[in-house]
């Protein structure tokens, strides 16, 4: 079936490498969109008309264009406008965390214009102030709708990752076509063996990630 | 930007278009079907499929669709299923989408709250006209902006397609780019022809969202 390439030599820890590389791009681009995601979403609730225009338009460039076709703008375009050499990795980064953040801040907004007025006015009435209206009331509120939310991104970023070999780094999917082509003669069904374990490799990744998004939202209904 | 340029690469990218749509479309179509069933073997709990249908599920919607690309249309063939690249694209679409497709009807047919079966039944209503006239129309009604944002996802992950050498818009991009290095024309043919196949589905969503929500009892 074309396993047994795998514990051959260094295949299977070098398989391991190729997945640590995609780990890293994501791990960067999902803590730099839930900073700036958490900046921009709260910017985004104020009433300001012109704030307003412009996150819509954020947003809806986020919406529609598919990521691969935001990588290849960034990784050829900004090269070919500017002349600087952006390394692949640094232009996945880039956007990667263009995407996520505006998810992100979309997430931190929906979930702090659903805290009902309510909240606020029945702190004020029991004499909490307005930091302590904040710390103990409404913000342990937002964190239990955003939590389950924001976890489900980071897998879908993890997944999303898996483009950058299309540009040219050297991830898991490009390390398995590399031990495929190696061993081409010895073992001809190796891409069956490869590709599965690779297809298993991202689900063991994303799955725990996704069952504790899912407990939480349970954990945390109403 | 040279004008000539963008007009002699016209042709290439409409074809690209039409096939990218083409494929996309069939998948999408597939996904719906796929989701359909596999959510009414959840919600009707019936055996032995249910197992299967969640582990499907858990099991696409946690993998990118391109290893999902990459295992069909490069693995299989070694132990012998070999399909076209087409035809990969379209049920690596499908599978994926039929996943999240299958949550989103799932969870809109288990939002309908249980007061309305026993109304059903106690009017004397039967089991199937129960399903068809009472839970389905609602079920549909809540799930609508899951499958709407799932329609949306699902066209731009068509965008994967040129890894396994579909001609669609992607691979004529880069193919341009790497021959002639006209790349900024490239990339503005591609950013419109992505606007042209998202925008429209973007709009009639949203306008969809507004006319499916018809309120619950009590509302």
């Amino acid at each position: 079936m074309g396993f047994e390439v795998l514990f051959k030599g260094k295949n299977l820890i070098r398989l391991l490498g190729g997945v640590g590389v995609a780990m890293k791009i994501s791990a960067v681009s999902v803590l730099i969109s839930i900073v700036l995601g958490i900046v921009i979403g709260m910017i985004m609730t104020l009433k300001n008309p012109v704030i307003r225009a412009v996150t819509r338009v954020y947003l809806e460039i986020v919406r529609i264009m598919p990521q691969m076709v935001l990588l290849f703008i960034v990784f050829f375009g900004v090269t070919k406008l500017t002349g600087l050499n952006l390394s692949a990795e640094a232009a996945s980064i880039i956007v990667f965390s263009f995407w996520g953040t505006a998810e992100m801040a979309d997430l931190v907004r929906s979930s702090m214009i659903s805290i009902p007025v309510i909240q606020y006015e029945s702190s004020a009435a029991l004499g909490l102030t307005k930091l302590q209206t904040y710390l103990y009331v409404i913000i342990p509120q937002i964190i239990r709708r955003l939590l389950p939310l924001s976890i489900n991104l980071i897998t879908r970023m993890i997944k999303t990752t898996s483009l950058i070999m299309m540009i040219g780094i050297v991830e898991v999917l490009k390390v398995g076509q590399q031990i495929i082509e190696a061993n081409r003669k010895s073992s001809p069904h190796a891409a069956f063996g490869v590709f599965a374990v690779i297809f298993l490799l991202y689900f063991l990744v994303c799955w725990p990630i996704s069952k504790l998004a899912g407990y939480l939202e349970k954990k945390w209904e109403n | 930007m040279n004008t000539e340029v963008l007009r002699s690469y016209l042709p290439l990218f409409t074809e690209a278009f039409l096939l990218t749509v083409k494929i996309g479309w069939i998948g999408i179509a597939l996904s719906f079907l796929i989701g359909f069933v596999c959510a009414f073997i959840r919600y009707f709990r019936i055996p032995v499929l249910t197992g299967i249908v969640k582990g499907y599920v858990e099991l696409f919607r946690n993998t990118p669709l391109l290893i999902q690309l990459f295992f069909i249309y490069y693995g299989l063939p070694a132990v012998g299923i070999r399909v076209s690249a087409e035809v990969c694209g379209a049920v690596g679409l499908g599978l994926l989408g039929g996943s999240y497709m299958t949550e989103s009807i799932r969870s809109g047919l288990e939002a309908v709250p249980y007061i309305q079966t026993e109304s059903a039944l106690s009017l004397g209503m039967t089991k199937t006209a129960l399903f068809v006239h009472v839970i389905l129309p609602q079920a549909l009604s809540i799930s609508v902006p899951a499958l709407v944002a799932n329609l949306i996802f699902l066209l731009k992950e068509t965008s994967v397609f040129s890894a396994i050498s579909l001609m669609d818009l992607m691979f004529t991009a880069k193919d341009l780019i790497g021959l002639y290095y006209n790349t900024t024309e490239s990339l503005v043919l591609l950013v419109l022809f992505y606007i042209l196949m998202l925008l429209p589905v973007s709009i009639a969503g949203s306008l969809i969202e507004k006319k499916a929500r018809f309120k619950m009892f009590g509302d």
